[in-house]
């Protein structure tokens, strides 16, 4: 049966990214394979240590910036991560400094938010109700 | 200048556009679209918000901020105004 092992984020710096990531969403480091001049960087959800991976995937490719400025110029996130409390991660994210640009509303069916990564993304969070 | 704050708020989804604003003001274009789709099942493009608002931006109602590298869209009821300086409203009647 096949099934979702993994997902990306285009990120502009790993390191940075691995920082944000973990430090600061809460995420914790699966694997960090030096690749060359990149490496194969995953990160992971606490809650499902062996579910889906996230990797922190380099922006080099000269499509990946525009793709990404396109986005974000129009504000729109890149990907989404499930909250339990999208209200409450709000708040503990903005007492860590981190910048959204759309604090939680609510859509019917579902809670979002939506944050800059710092990383050149923006990313969803959503509480289904 | 009346021609084109009469067309902008002759639509109803410029008037809901509106309406979320005024809710909560300074959304991103992506908030907006949400917006519009969740809570009011409206199924227009990304595009055609993108003009709806060119056109309530155009009359005044709206009025975009940059910030870093994301675009804020603040709504602006002051042109409103001149169409009660046109047609003044009576005050109000007590109730027979």
């Amino acid at each position: 049966m096949i099934r979702i092992n993994i997902t990306s984020v285009f990120v502009d710096d790993q390191a940075k990214a691995l920082e944000f990531y973990t430090e600061k969403l809460g995420f914790i480091k699966k694997h960090d394979v030096p690749t060359g001049d990149a490496r194969w960087l995953t990160v992971v959800s606490p809650a499902n240590p062996d579910g889906v991976e996230l990797l922190l995937e380099p922006d080099g490719h000269p499509a990946a910036k525009p793709f990404k400025k396109a986005l974000t110029d129009d504000g729109i996130p890149f990907t989404q991560f499930a909250v339990d409390d999208v209200y409450a991660e709000v708040d503990r994210l903005k007492g860590l400094g981190v910048q959204f640009t759309q604090d939680a509303v609510d859509m019917g069916p579902v809670v979002t938010a939506v944050f800059d990564d710092t990383c050149g993304n923006l990313i969803q969070l959503a509480t289904m109700k | 200048m009346d021609v084109d704050l009469f067309k902008a708020i002759g639509d109803a989804t410029r008037r809901t556009i509106l309406d979320e604003l005024t809710e909560k003001d300074g959304q991103t274009l992506f908030e907006i679209c949400g917006r519009l789709t969740m809570k009011h099942g409206l199924t227009s493009s990304r595009q055609a918000i993108s003009q709806h608002l060119a056109m309530l931006e155009q009359a005044g109602l709206v009025h975009t901020r940059r910030q870093g590298r994301y675009k804020f869209h603040h709504i602006d009821t002051s042109p409103l105004r001149s169409i009660v300086e046109r047609w003044p409203i009576d005050r109000e009647e007590p109730n027979p």
